[in-house]
Order: C-alpha cells, then structure tokens, then sequence
C-alpha cells in the first residue's frame, strides 16, 4: 500500500448535514470536555459517508475546527487509516478481497469481472464516474469467500458470472441484495445445517 | 531519592528522572535519535535500549522511568546487539549520500553508525524514496534521509506552538510534512534543523555552503533583539557562513530566533566600507582625513548646543560609552539620546527598565498581564518562554491590547489606558486572579512607554504593586519591562538619555530643525525632514540614516568587532570578533577618538582596555538597583488613550535585517501569507 493521494480537484466547502450534525452531536457526547479530539474518527467517517464515500480536505478543516484541532492532526489520522478515501471513488465503492482463501476461492476472477465491467485498473474511476473498485486484504469473510465490499454491504459466495450481473445491476442504479449468492445463510453449511438443530435463534 | 545499580555502579538520582536521564548522570552515554532533553519523550527510534533486570527483552531507556533498585546494563552483548539491530533498519532505508549531505560532520546517524553500524546490508529490496517537501525558504528537505523521530513535529507543536508539521501516512509510507506543504508560520522554526539527527531538514541559505569542520566557531551574542540570546558564529575565512544556538539555559536554552539565525548573510551586502562625503547630492568617496578635517572644521563653526547625536539600535556599549564621553567631554553637548522615538523612561532606578524577574522566572509564575506588548515578535525567545510556563502551568495569561497569535491563548481585557488605569485601582475583574498569585508577572512593552500616560501609569503600576507585596514570594518583581532593541538597556545604563529621561529633548531639536550637526551612531530608525542639518552618520550597512548623511564614516557590524551589550534583564555579556571588519571601516571608539584628537589634539581614550574599564568603573558607581521599594508618590498625569501596540516589521527590524535577502524572502513571504489569510 503506498501513500494515499489527495485528489486534486477539492469542493469549496463542506458542511455536516442537519442528520449528520446530529450523530455527531450525539458522538461527541461519548467523550469527556477537553477529550472530545478523539471523536475525530468517527467524524471522518460522517463525512466520508455523506461526501460520495471520499473525504474532501475542506471536510477536514471543518471537522478540525468543529473538534477544536490542528488541521495537521486531522490529516494525519486520515491519511492513516485505509478506509478513509481522500479522493473520489464514485457512488458505488468496491472492495475485493484476494486474500489467501478468497484468492484459492477464484478471488481474481472478481477482478477480471471488475477490469471488465467497471475500470482497467483498481483505484480509477468508471467512465461515468459512479463507481471504482480496489483489491483489499481480508475483510474477515473467509467462509464465504470469494467475497467483495460494495458500499457497506457484503457480497459473498461469487464467481465472475454473479458479480457481473451485480455489476450491471448496480450501474444501472438498482437495487442489489447483499449476503450470500449461493443460498446460504450467513455462514452455514450450503446444503442446510446438520448440527445444532435446537437452537432458538436458527432460522429455518 | 532513588538509589538504582547502572553497570554495577550505585546511584542515587532525585525522582522522576528515566532511565535514560539516571545513565547520564552515572556517566554513561546512551545513543539516542528521538530522545531530547526539552522535548516530550517519544520512544519510536529504539536505539537507546538498555538491559534491565527481570526484564525479557532490552528496554527503552529514554521512555523507561526509574526506579528504586533497578539494575540496568549498558554495556553487555546483548545491548549491543539490540542497538546494532536497531541501527540496520534505520540505515535500510537510509541513502548512502553522505558526501553530498549538508549534516555530514555533525551528523547523529553517521556518528553513531561509527559504534554500531553493520558494514554490509542484507537489505536486498528497493529503497524507499520520499519526494522532497516546501517547508518555507530557511528549511531545506531531503525526506528520504528521515529516519522519523518526530523531533520536528515535537517541536512545532510544544516549543514554537505552531503545530503545522505532522506525520501523514504510515508504515514505510510514513512522511513528515507541513500541512498541505505550507510554510511553517513560526519565528522559531528553523530550529528543527538543529534538531534533525540526519541530514532531512536542513539549512536552505546555507546549502553546500561548507563543511563543518573547516570553519571557525566563535561564542557570541546575538543583537537581533534584547533577549541577548547566545550563539555560536561559524565563519569561513572573513564571511559569516551560519550562526547556531549556544545552550544557555537562563536566557535561550537551546533555541534562537530565524531573525538570530539567517540575517547574518545581511552581513554580505549594503556594507559601508570606505568613507563617502556628499556633495551637490551625490556621494563621492574619500579618505578618512579629508572626512575627519570636514568634521572638525563643522564642529569648531558650530555651537555646541546645536550638535546633537543619537546611538543606534544595534550600538555596543563601547560605542556608547565613548559617544557620551565624547559628547560631554569634547564637544560639551547634552544632545545625545540613546532613544530614537519620545519614549518616557525613568531611569533613577534599574528596575524601571529592565526584565526584572528574569527570563528564568517567567517559569515559576502564575500570573502573566501583558500591557501594550506582542512578545512574540518584540522577544521571540522570551515568548517561547511564556508558552512553556503557559503548557507546564496552565498559567492564566491576559493582554491589553489585542495581540493577534502569541501561540497561546491569552485574554483581552481591555485596550485603553482606562481599563489599565482600573486594573491598578483594584477595580478590574481579573483582581482576584491577581490577588491569589504568588508570583505575578506585569509585562509592560515598548510601546507602553510610547503613551502620554506612560509616567502616571508606571508610578500607579508601583504604587499597585507595592501594596501587595505582601501577597507575593519575597525576592519577586513583578515590574517587567521588554525592550525592543539590543542597544537599549545598555544605553539606559550609561543614561545616555539626554537632557532628561522623561522627554526626548534631543529628537525635539532634530525635528524643529534646531540642530546644525547630527551624529547618527548605528542609527537608522529616526524620520526627520532634513533642512540644513549636517548629518554625520557613522555605521555598518547603507541604510536610511546613511541615505541621509552628509558624511558616512564606516564602522564594524557586532560580528567583526568586541562589543559588550546588556539584554533586557540587565545582564551584562560580551559579544565577540568572528569576522574582520570589511574595506577601510574603523571602530566606533577609534573614529571618535581620531575626531577628539583633531579637535583637543589629545587622545579620548589610549586603548580600548581603558574604555572598557573607564566604562565598568562607569556602570558600578552609577547603577542603581533596588527591587524592593518603589517610591510611592504618582506623579505624571492621565490621558484617556487606547493602547496601541506598535507593529514591528519582525524580519525587516534593523539594518543587518533589511540588507539580508533570507529576511525578504521570509517577509515577503509572510506579507503574501497576511494577504490569502490562515485558510490557504
């Protein structure tokens, strides 16, 4: 992984919005008067969600200020954490794991899909600019692999042929239904669970 | 006390030191990158582990407290091994371009790589390589030689109080940067070169200039300001190359100013080096005896109490001293003002003009008011100073007269002589705070002294602080005066103030136009509209008082000539000759001593050791100090005014400054700054 690039072309301002403005009120309450710096991830992650997945550096100055922090500390924790993207990865942000058992899974058949369907190399933008995917290391769904990470959501039990078809689908704006492709529930055994049969809590 | 076993020796070291600390004072050296004694302990370079007992692995000693009956080791296989260890990651990724590295000499890596480096790398992988980073015109990068002890950014943020430098990314991606690769804001910065253990951040005026180890190192003092701040001047030949801090923990620890550090290549240029005359407004040159002959037939067509004459900012108390003699002796003339502007001074007693408490002081106290003062760029180095005491203490710090960013919080309360005035009648509401103190601090600056009120507040200052000596520690001043310029305590010692220390009666003839003969001593700062004055203008660099001199005699600047100065807490300290005076400039003392000669046909002084011992002889009988009694009658009367803190140009403050290119880019820089605002 190297460095992360800060895209060039910045919006003017940011601003949380009204829903927004609220959670983070709320978060800050977690945190003691004079601690409250430390809401600054959580903040990052307000913004990151409201601004089209990516974090703009006018979102940094403004939570800098609102936490009462030096932009540099503000930057710092952003450009640390992999989740946080400084620049635009459209509306649709995928994630595809190619760790050890996703990649003996097919893992880098998901790719091809993605080379295909969205960009020729990870970290670009789609023509339209909707949507960009990345490889990531695991993202602890082994038992479902290969899997990806669209948005929040988890796509699990894939080959190039499934993931396509999300693809389109979520091109084109549908909606996608997140969780095994496969049938499963969660992570139970394909052909329905033989043990623990009592247990409340199983569904069917 | 703690008593701990170091290399099987017992100690006995005071609480709260670490292990690190506990080894020094044992008298063993401990390798270290990103321990500093006046920084906050990081713990991230590893090299200074050391072995304890009952302890599995090598220890940290720079962040490892000490305590009671450890017993560490320092010198055993083991340690060695770990530091060597250590030094092979560091050095990994390290470029090997140490002959084209500006630290190379004084380097702490390639020291210490001499103790524990590995001749061989088993590093097989591409080296990291880190695009250089803009860090303002005085810091020059080369991010690839960081070896990331975050002194740097340790510094930015706790010393300087700008915290503008961070570490984004990480991992082997980690880089040290500016925010978004701005300059740093800070009059403190450039001494994150002197931290840097490697050859990262370096001098930008000084690249590929020199090595080390071929200049010459002299201990001077710094005249930049009124802190006196002690540095070391390394000269190549008869040029000033660089100048670095000399530790002296009651004024400067370790840190100068940039103004101290990079104004000396003003050393290089606008120099006076022959003497010139005017004539039919064009400057011609001339030897030194036509001038001095033109002089004294002046001075003998003239009546003694139409010459006048002013010492400068920059002036040594030589020069002083013998302008006074001069003045009073030669010419038997009271015009001579060490003061450029109608700044009130009462200088029957020493306290009144002077750092009182001491720059070491600042430390203990709980109480800070600031009156009519912006410490930050009037003594950079005592600010930094107040920003300790501010972090250490949470000192409360308020101001009269909204000061902009000092680098820590302070509050207004008030800016009229009206709210200082109601502070001293007991009327004002941070009374209490004051009332609770033990040891208060009352700041008054240079621009104070520019009030009306100046006088009835300063007795009213007395007054108010001597009803509460009770309060207060004994042996504390609260009075506290920062003077702006290098030359002025010196002068107010040597009461070259004049006819009186109240009123400038001196720069009141200058600009009726009452004075015939001008002598203008290093002095630079006086606006007058000349008319038929005959300006005789004595000094180092090509200047506005040169611009406006009839004759210009040159004169040494304070790195080519011995020069006693006293810094704004009256300490007296000697700067000394690192460099030779350029062309054919002379002494002041020797140039007004060839003057007297012409004139009375018998030497002012036989040598310099007789002035500076006429002169201390001087200072002895004559200067008063008394910190405990103020007198109590108020005299003076009250103006209602608002207390305007004089803008000071900080990289263009005195001649040296102005003629030095680093300080205009700096000034420009920073005006370009002003313009666009903090946001970028």
């Amino acid at each position: 992984m190297s460095i992360k690039k800060v895209s060039k072309e910045q919006p003017d301002n940011f601003e949380f919005n009204e829903e927004n403005l609220k959670i983070a009120n709320d978060i800050i309450k977690n945190y003691p008067v004079d601690k409250q710096q430390s809401a600054v991830m959580s903040f990052l992650y307000l913004a990151q969600r409201q601004n089209n997945n990516w974090i703009p550096l006018v979102a940094m100055k403004y939570i800098a200020k609102l936490l009462n922090m030096p932009y540099i500390k503000v930057y710092e924790v952003a450009t640390f954490y992999s989740m946080y993207n400084l620049s635009p990865v459209g509306k649709y942000f995928v994630q595809v794991c190619t760790t050890t058992p996703c990649m003996i899974r097919g893992a880098y058949k998901l790719v091809e899909a993605c080379k295909e369907k969205i960009s020729k190399s990870q970290n670009t933008l789609s023509k339209d600019g909707k949507c960009s995917w990345v490889e990531v290391e695991c993202l602890g769904a082994c038992v479902n692999a290969p899997m990806m990470q669209i948005n929040e959501d988890y796509f699990e039990d894939l080959d190039k042929e499934k993931t396509s078809k999300i693809f389109d689908k979520m091109l084109n704006d549908e909606d996608i239904e997140p969780g095994s492709y496969r049938g499963r529930v969660n992570s139970e055994p394909e052909n329905n669970r033989k043990t623990l049969m009592d247990l409340k809590n199983a569904s069917r | 006390m703690i008593k701990l076993k170091i290399n099987d020796k017992n100690i006995e070291i005071e609480d709260g030191l670490t292990v690190l600390q506990a080894c020094e004072k044992a008298g063993v050296e401990i390798p270290r990158f990103c321990y500093h004694e006046k920084l906050s302990i990081a713990g991230n370079c590893r090299m200074c582990l050391v072995e304890m007992e009952k302890s599995p692995k090598p220890v940290a000693s720079c962040a490892m407290p000490a305590s009671e009956g450890m017993i560490i080791r320092t010198n055993t296989e083991k340690v060695e091994k770990a530091r060597k260890g250590v030094m092979e990651f560091l050095l990994a990724n390290h470029p090997l371009d140490c002959p084209v590295c500006d630290q190379g000499g004084e380097c702490d890596l390639q020291d210490q790589s001499m103790f524990y480096g590995i001749d061989k790398s088993r590093f097989k992988e591409n080296k990291r390589h880190v695009p250089e980073k803009y860090m303002g015109p005085l810091i020059k990068t080369q991010m690839t030689r960081c070896i990331h002890c975050t002194r740097c950014i340790r510094f930015a943020t706790e010393v300087a109080g700008v915290p503008e430098l961070g570490a984004i990314g990480r991992g082997e991606d980690m880089q040290i940067t500016t925010y978004l690769e701005k300059s740093m804001q800070s009059e403190l910065s450039a001494n994150v070169i002197d931290l840097c253990p490697v050859g990262a951040l370096t001098s930008k005026p000084y690249v590929f200039e020199a090595r080390p180890w071929e200049l010459k190192k002299t201990e001077s003092i710094d005249v930049m300001d009124a802190v006196g701040s002690n540095i070391r001047i390394d000269t190549y030949g008869w040029e000033v190359k660089r100048i670095l801090p000399k530790i002296n923990d009651d004024i400067n620890e370790e840190w100068i100013s940039d103004k101290t550090r990079y104004a000396c290549d003003g050393l290089k240029s606008q120099r006076l080096d022959i003497p010139f005359i005017k004539k039919n407004g064009v400057f011609e040159k001339t030897d030194w005896r036509n001038a001095l002959e033109i002089i004294k037939e002046k001075i003998i067509s003239t009546d003694p109490l139409k010459i006048g004459g002013f010492t400068g900012d920059l002036t040594n108390m030589e020069t002083q001293y013998s302008a006074k003699e001069f003045f009073s002796k030669v010419l038997k003339s009271k015009n001579l003002d060490s003061r450029h502007d109608y700044t009130y001074l009462d200088i029957s007693n020493r306290s009144n003009y002077i750092f009182n408490s001491e720059i070491n002081g600042i430390e203990n106290s709980d109480f800070i008011l600031l009156i009519g003062t912006n410490p930050r760029y009037e003594a950079t180095i005592l600010n930094a100073r107040i920003r300790k005491t501010f972090l250490n203490n949470k000192t409360n710090i308020y101001s009269i007269g909204d000061q902009g960013d000092l680098t820590y919080p302070y509050q207004v309360i008030g800016n009229t002589t009206e709210d200082v005035s109601k502070f001293f009648e007991k009327q004002s509401a941070i009374y209490n705070e004051f009332k609770k103190a033990k040891k208060p601090l009352i700041i008054l600056g240079y621009s104070f002294f520019l009030l009306q009120s100046a006088n009835y507040l300063l007795n009213k200052c007395k007054e108010f602080l001597n009803d509460h000596i009770g309060n207060m520690d004994e042996d504390w001043t609260s009075l506290n005066i920062i003077s702006k310029d290098a030359a002025n305590v010196g002068g107010y010692d040597l009461k070259i103030v004049g006819e009186s220390d109240e009123f400038n009666h001196t720069l009141d003839l200058l600009h009726k136009n009452k004075l015939e003969i001008v002598f203008l001593f290093g002095q630079d700062n006086i606006k007058f509209k000349k008319n038929k004055e005959f300006v005789v203008y004595i000094g180092s660099h090509g200047d506005k008082g040169a611009e406006s001199a009839d004759i210009i005699l040159p004169s040494p600047a304070y790195t080519e000539q011995d020069g006693f100065y006293t810094n704004l807490e009256g300490k007296l300290q000697k700067a000394f000759k690192a460099s030779y005076p350029t062309g054919n400039s002379k002494e002041e003392w020797i140039i007004i001593n060839e003057i007297s000669k012409l004139l009375e046909s018998k030497n002012l002084f036989n040598n310099k050791d007789q002035l500076i011992d006429n002169m201390l002889n001087y200072l002895n009988l004559n200067l008063k100090e008394n910190k405990d009694i103020f007198e109590k009658s108020v005299k003076g009367k009250f103006f209602d005014e608002e207390v305007i803190t004089v803008p000071i140009d900080y990289y263009y403050s005195n001649v040296i400054a102005r003629a030095s290119k680093t300080m205009s880019e700096c000034r420009n820089l920073k005006i370009d700054f002003q313009k666009t605002g903090t946001e970028g």
